[in-house]
């Protein structure tokens, strides 16, 4: 048992430092035209995005639609910290940005509590109502605030989290990523998981469902918090009709086709997903079409025989972990 | 002081009085029938007694301690566990997983822990898995600890509910059918495997079962429900005698 936990941990370290490498040799290189270097960052936070709506909807298995309202609260909150603590030079930056990071996390997870509690009474599509509704009402509030600036928006927002420190961005994401991932391999990974499968099996065996559906979203709300300061650092102006529900379905799209419940899935799905609108730019009006037919052909190969032939193949099995 | 003590249990669906003046006393270490025929009422006794329905009459104590008006997941920690007639496994986890989910309450380490691995994870997780594996393999399932639940025989299935039960470390262990669907075979070793852990893990259990003559085969004492009321009670040679129940149930 423990050998193989070992192993697990060496191929993890393997693969993040394999990644960082790369995408510094890519940077340094000049390889990547400011088209591309300008994705590193939104890719690290739909990847961020996704596996934290994985958790909600792939391991506790409730269909959320306001993942994008998680994100927004904590963009909103991180942005305020940077521009009233840290541009006004009260904090020095890098705790500006600790702060904003932080902040920006635990508001979301506030909210991402809040909203965990009716989702009790709730179930399957009243619940995704629910929280489409959240969403919306997030925006509407956020829209209609003064310290959020309205409909304008906050902007001059300083860039702590844009291309060039990749690395601040780089470790959060891995941070996420492991984070929620050791967290499916645990007690509590396992009660999500359970309640999922069989709520009433769930009860009889003593996990209390309600705690863990409300920590599930108050975690997941986290997350896309910090994925939230995340993006308006890196833009550096927020407005609030950015966060409205077609990103959430954005956030929907990555987690269903890189399979419910698969967090290497939801990473390789958040990657593919957020180069290929750039690759696509030269198509120009077919993009949007090529981009659907790039979906269907995703939701096909994940369906089919080819992909279970693949899982079944030794080398594919050991690079994913699951030969042990 | 016995075990289980039910008294006057009753719940009503609409107009439908599906449990109605029901009454049992359970000895620690007893194997108890509970049987009738169809749509009796005995699932849903089940579903009182473990919280999933609670009863508009009644008093349900255990080892003295009130249940009624406590939650299926408190049940459970007051010491009751059970299997379900139409079997509920977690069935997208492995055989082995479904039973340290079950270990729940009874190795625990911190939220914080679940995040960073850290050596009480590992110490902890490692218990777990000792003593899930402990418990497959009394089923003989330890071989299929890797599987996911969803993928095991109609049969093993039935055992990993038990094995799932076991593991939440119960007093009262309640069985809702669980040779229902075995071939006669598997049915008389699944009745020694009872006998084993009660011995083993010295618990009591409740036994629901369709099949008169088997229940009799192994059960000390027995209970006959009938429209939602008791129509007899007493060991199995005095149940199976009563004219009531030879009227009622076997002359069918
Ligand atoms: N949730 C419910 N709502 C309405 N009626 C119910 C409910 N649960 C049970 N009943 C009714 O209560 C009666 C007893 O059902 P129960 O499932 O307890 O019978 P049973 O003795 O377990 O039967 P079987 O041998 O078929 O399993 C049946 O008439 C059933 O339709
Ligand atoms: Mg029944």
């Amino acid at each position: 048992m423990k050998k193989i936990s070992n192993k697990q941990v060496w191929k993890n370290i393997g693969i993040i430092l394999i990644s960082y490498i790369a995408v510094t040799l890519l940077l340094n290189s000049g390889l990547l035209n400011r088209q591309y270097t300008s994705l590193l960052v939104p890719i690290a936070i739909n990847v961020m995005l996704a596996v934290s709506l994985n958790l909600v909807t792939g391991f506790l298995g409730e269909l959320s639609l306001g993942h994008a309202g998680f994100m927004s609260i904590g963009a909103y909150t991180g942005a305020l910290i940077s521009l009233n603590l840290g541009k006004t030079g009260i904090l020095p930056e890098p705790v500006a940005f600790a702060a904003a990071v932080l902040c920006g996390g635990i508001v979301a997870a506030v909210f991402g509590f809040l909203i965990g509690v009716p989702v009790l009474r709730l179930r399957g599509d009243y619940l995704a109502i629910t929280t489409l509704a959240f969403g919306e009402i997030i925006k509407s509030v956020i829209n209609s605030m003064k310290i959020t600036n309205g409909a304008k928006g906050l902007n001059k927002i300083p860039l702590y989290s844009n291309y060039k420190n990749y690395t601040v961005v780089f470790i959060l994401m891995v941070i996420t990523v492991l984070a929620i991932s050791n967290l499916m391999r645990s007690r509590d990974g396992r009660a999500i998981t359970a309640i999922r499968d069989n709520d009433i099996a769930a009860e009889s065996i003593g996990i209390k469902i309600s705690h863990y559906k409300v920590k599930a979203f108050a975690i997941s709300a986290f997350f896309a918090g910090v994925a939230g300061v995340l993006y308006a650092h890196n833009v550096g102006i927020l407005k609030p009709g950015t966060f409205d529900y077609n990103k959430s379905i954005e956030i929907l799209v990555i987690v269903v086709l890189g399979g419910m419940g698969s967090i290497p899935g939801s990473v390789i799905a958040a990657v593919i997903l957020t180069i290929l609108p750039e690759l696509l730019r030269g198509a120009d009006n077919m993009r949007m079409l090529l981009y659907a037919i790039v979906l269907i052909a995703m939701m096909i190969f994940n369906n089919s025989r080819i992909k279970e032939g693949l899982m079944m193949n030794r080398t594919v099995k050991k690079l994913t972990g699951k030969g042990e | 002081m016995a075990l289980l003590e039910v008294k006057n249990l009753g719940i009503s669906f609409g107009g439908l009085k599906a449990v109605d003046g029901f009454h049992i006393t359970i000895e620690e270490g007893q194997l108890y029938g509970l049987i009738g025929p169809n749509g009796a009422g005995k699932t849903t006794v089940f579903n009182l007694l473990t919280g999933v329905y609670r009863p508009t009459l009644g008093t349900i104590t255990l080892d003295g301690k009130n249940l009624v008006g406590k939650g299926p997941s408190e049940i459970c920690k007051s010491g009751v566990a059970r299997t379900f007639q139409n079997i509920r496994l977690f069935g997208k986890m492995t055989v082995l997983d479904n039973v340290k989910t079950a270990l729940h309450n009874q190795v625990t380490y911190s939220g914080i822990s679940c995040f960073f691995h850290g050596p009480s994870y590992k110490k902890k997780e490692a218990e777990m898995t000792e003593k899930a594996l402990d418990i497959l393999k009394v089923f003989e399932l330890d071989q299929y600890q890797d599987t996911l639940a969803s993928n095991l025989p109609y049969g093993q299935q039935r055992k990993l509910e038990i094995a799932r039960a076991l593991a939440t470390n119960p007093k009262l262990l309640l069985l809702d059918e669980p040779a229902a669907g075995m071939n006669p075979n598997e049915t008389a070793e699944l009745m020694e495997t009872i006998r084993l852990i009660r011995e083993k893990y010295h618990i009591t259990i409740l036994l629901i079962e369709h099949d008169m003559k088997l229940v009799a085969g192994i059960c000390e004492y027995l209970t006959v429900l009938n429209f939602g009321t008791e129509l007899a009670s007493g060991t199995p040679a005095e149940v199976l005698n009563d004219p009531k129940v030879i009227t009622a149930y076997l002359g069918e």
